[in-house]
């Protein structure tokens, strides 16, 4: 896995996107950008290269799985991996996400070690 | 309200806090709540509907939310600022997310509408229906905080 790509982590609370990059950063990432929904996310999108996007489900304005959608049907962004995190964990929710193209999926409450197994997982 | 509602709850309680703070959390004796004052200083409050509807909230004693996003963010937290009323809505809606998984592997489909969060000292908790508001007390390592389930009956 190369910890030089930069992230992108999408979570409408302040506090869940410091303790997802306090998660990455203790995995080796460095390069880490945040957004508060999903709107911002495409924001950022545009503006930065991003190589792998860490995204809350239950935003307000677009939510995790509208992002993913918008993701997987642009041109430029369609094949950067991404990671759902949720407390969201109904069978259809995760169907749903599924067929949307996401590329793993981290149930809230979750630890250091269970972010690590899901992200060596998308790099294989 | 069906009593066995209740228990997910609980558990969902103990493993997110265990999970995220590696906090100890013990449940006291539940109890009908008769008023709508919050026994704390932040509360996180979420809508859920499905097999029932109605809101559930958590809230955390200034001692007991400071010493467990001391442990989420692994740096001492001394105020009760903006970041610490958040980690209370994400709390609850990390334990909404738990008990509503525990409870479908029942056959009891919910969904959760986005938290919100309400501070300050005897603030008070709108329950959004009118049925019995159970409320569970739990002791941690930095204080006290109490969860109201409203159900509509």
């Amino acid at each position: 896995m190369d910890l030089s790509i930069t992230v992108l982590v999408v979570d409408d609370f302040a506090t869940m996107r410091r303790i997802v990059k306090n998660i990455l950063r203790q995995l080796g990432f460095e390069n880490i950008i945040e957004a508060d929904d999903g709107t911002t996310a495409l924001d950022a999108l545009k503006k930065n290269k991003i190589d792998l996007i860490v995204s809350d489900w239950n935003m307000p304005k677009m939510t995790g799985l509208e992002l993913l959608k918008t993701v997987r049907a642009s041109d430029e962004y369609k094949d950067v991996p991404f990671l759902m995190v949720t407390a969201e964990t109904q069978k259809q929710n995760v169907l749903d996400a599924v067929q949307a193209g996401v590329s793993n999926y981290v149930v809230k409450p979750f630890t250091a070690e269970q972010i690590s197994d899901k992200l060596q997982k998308i790099y294989g | 309200m069906d009593v066995a509602l209740i228990n997910p709850f609980i558990n969902a309680t103990i493993k997110v806090l265990e999970t995220m703070a590696q906090a100890e959390a013990e449940a006291g004796k539940p109890y009908l709540k008769k008023d709508n004052i919050a026994k704390g200083d932040v509360s996180g409050l979420i809508g859920i509907t499905g097999e029932t509807n109605g809101t559930i909230s958590v809230t955390f004693d200034s001692g007991s939310i400071l010493k467990i996003v001391s442990k989420m963010f692994g740096e001492e937290v001394t105020n009760l600022n903006s970041e610490v009323a958040d980690a209370g809505g994400e709390l609850t809606n990390m334990i909404s997310g738990q008990a509503r998984r525990n409870l479908e592997e029942e056959g009891k489909v919910f969904e959760a509408a986005i938290p919100s969060v309400v501070t300050g000292t005897n603030h008070q908790i709108t329950h959004i229906t009118e049925g019995p508001i159970i409320a569970i007390p739990f002791h941690t390592e930095g204080g006290s905080f109490t969860i109201e389930i409203c159900l509509e009956s």
